[in-house]
């Protein structure tokens, strides 16, 4: 094995680890760690791909900014431990099936490629910053902005709703 | 053997450099602690540590046998895990964010692997260190909610609020330098500063002294330095954070504390003030013996002293102590292929040790925000202005183009 697969692999159980304490953790503060770790060793993926600038700002975004509103907002709250309900008629029926045909499609995917997926992206696109920067503000202007757009009306919506409960 | 060290160069030096810059910086964290109790006491007209030691030198020994041998009670009702993740978490990411400063110009080879001053240097250094800023926060959240205690709560909260506010001017600030650089890598902004080769006039804080003063305010905000200590206020809070803390563990928040302090000044110095450059043209070369001027008289100084105090360990250590410094600077001079070694390091490290000092002064001469005053400050006055900044940057390098 050679030493890029070995820190895949490593990332990618603790993503997934990560991801089913997020689930099974039973209070909210160590759940919302849960969900940090996934986002570190994403972003730890992200570096293995060469995608250096978005790996920095997911966890700048991810870890550093949303997450921590998360961690306010359950210490603010003093949350306590979750309530166990029974699994609902929904999880069992609906669910567990879902995720085995999810499953079941990835697996089949990857069973098709012969062990090997194509890259997800023409590497010369993300390795540097300046070509990303450089494809965000020609070919995709227009998307770009409106984010940049959603963004700004989702600001104005929580600026009206805290003003409307003075 | 040596054919074991080729192979393996890359895995074996960079685990050597860890290891010394870790040692080089935990010392350096325990002397900042005297200086500043000394800077402060003088500020005060006190006479600071003088007991242990001559001028109380050993004064960071004592209290770091005082660290480990301290009992350290848990209190009732913490929540274990995250209690005892806290501060191993706080001290981790500071010591980390360390290992992307590049700390002088040369590169070297060693067992036939090519390596630089500094542990790493990858080519996004500055989105690296912004990431690591980014998660220290959960250490000061996680301790204060972790430890069942009202004011300790308060003081988390405080400080992960102050964090995200201050975090966002923190990063804009430097996009004035981005700009001008059009390199996220430490390096490559500290060069693109040399290439005038004018010495200080072409550094970046002339085009960006707005940008500077902003990255100043919001950084010591995000150390939770004075005055923007309120996470730790002692009137209000006791001590905040880590009110539970004790022995080691809280030893761990205050090297933590003590090294982000470095971390921010190392980025001062790169980002602003040249980094390893000389503030003299290229041309001016006798400039190059200044190192040894400064440690000559120093040397006589503290061999001087050393003779006339009062006590008689002072007498045999402080004599010993100027010696040595004589012989460093007698050295330098001899030997000028030291001397020019040593010139990118030592810039480096005098400019740093300014910016610790102005931290130290700060906290002898300015009063505690108020909390309301804090975040008004931070979202209606310094953010705009570092936008306003990057705004005007942008524009001028657009009309001027980049000199």
């Amino acid at each position: 094995m050679t030493a890029p697969l070995i820190i895949f692999f490593v990332l990618a159980a603790l993503a997934i680890f990560g991801a089913v304490s997020l689930i099974l953790q039973r209070h909210p503060i160590y759940s919302a760690l849960s969900l940090i770790v996934v986002m570190v060793a994403l972003a730890g993926l992200y570096l293995l791909m060469g995608a250096e600038f978005v790996a920095a700002v997911q966890i700048i975004v991810y870890g550093g900014a949303i997450m921590v509103l998360f961690v306010f907002v359950i210490m603010l709250l003093n949350a306590g431990l979750e309530e166990r309900t029974n699994f609902s008629g929904l999880a069992t029926y609906a669910g567990i099936p879902l995720a085995l045909a999810v499953s079941g499609f990835i697996a089949a995917a990857i069973a098709r490629s012969g062990g090997y997926l194509p890259a997800p992206a023409p590497s010369g696109a993300l390795t540097s910053t300046k070509t990303l920067s450089m494809l965000l503000f020609t070919e995709f202007v227009y998307p770009f902005e409106l984010t940049s757009f959603l963004i700004l009306v989702a600001i104005l919506g929580a600026i009206v709703l805290a003003q409307r409960e003075n | 053997m040596n054919e074991f060290l080729t192979h393996y160069a890359f895995l074996i030096v960079p685990i050597i450099k860890i290891a010394i810059l870790v040692l080089l910086v935990l010392t350096v964290d325990a002397y900042l602690t005297w200086l500043e109790r000394k800077v402060i006491a003088h500020i005060q007209s006190r006479w600071g540590p003088y007991r242990v030691g001559p001028h109380g030198l050993l004064q960071p020994l004592a209290d770091g046998v005082k660290f480990i041998f301290k009992e350290d009670p848990m209190p009732a009702g913490v929540d274990k895990i995250a209690y005892f993740l806290a501060p191993f978490l706080t001290l981790m990411l500071a010591l980390t964010s360390l290992a992307v400063i590049p700390f002088g110009p040369q590169r070297f080879t060693i067992w036939g692997y090519e390596t630089h001053l500094g542990i790493a240097d990858v080519n996004i250094s500055l989105l690296v260190l912004f990431a690591i800023t980014a998660l220290a926060v959960y250490g000061v959240a996680l301790a204060g909610w972790a430890s069942n205690n009202k004011y300790s709560l308060l003081g988390g909260l405080r400080s992960s609020a102050q964090m995200i506010s201050y975090e966002l001017t923190l990063t804009l600030s430097v996009v004035g330098v981005l700009l001008l650089a059009g390199d996220f890598s430490l390096r490559s902004i500290v060069e693109q500063q040399a290439q005038s080769g004018k010495g200080l006039v072409s550094w970046n804080i002339f085009p960006q002294i707005i940008g500077f003063l902003c990255f100043f305010t919001a950084a010591i905000a995000e150390t939770n330095r004075v005055p923007f200590d309120l996470p730790e206020a002692e009137s209000e809070l006791v001590a905040g954070f880590h009110t539970e803390y004790a022995s080691m563990k809280f030893a761990m928040f205050f090297i933590a504390e003590y090294t982000s302090m470095i971390t921010v000044s190392c980025l001062c110095t790169i980002l602003f003030f040249g980094g390893w450059l000389s503030p003299f043209p290229v041309s001016w070369t006798f400039t190059q013996f200044l190192p040894s001027v400064l440690l000559i008289p120093f040397g006589l100084w503290v061999l001087y002293d050393g003779i006339r105090y009062e006590t008689i360990f002072g007498r045999l250590l402080l004599p010993g102590v100027g010696t040595a410094l004589l012989a460093l600077g007698g050295a330098l001079l001899a030997y000028p292929a030291i001397n020019g070694y040593i010139q990118g390091p030592f810039w480096f490290f005098a400019k740093v040790f300014v910016f610790l000092f102005v931290y130290i002064w700060m906290r002898g001469t300015l009063p505690r925000f108020r909390y309301d005053q804090l975040m008004s400050f931070g979202w209606k006055f310094l953010l705009p202005v570092s936008i306003a900044n990057v705004v005007l940057t942008a524009a001028a390098i657009l009309i001027w183009g980049k000199h």
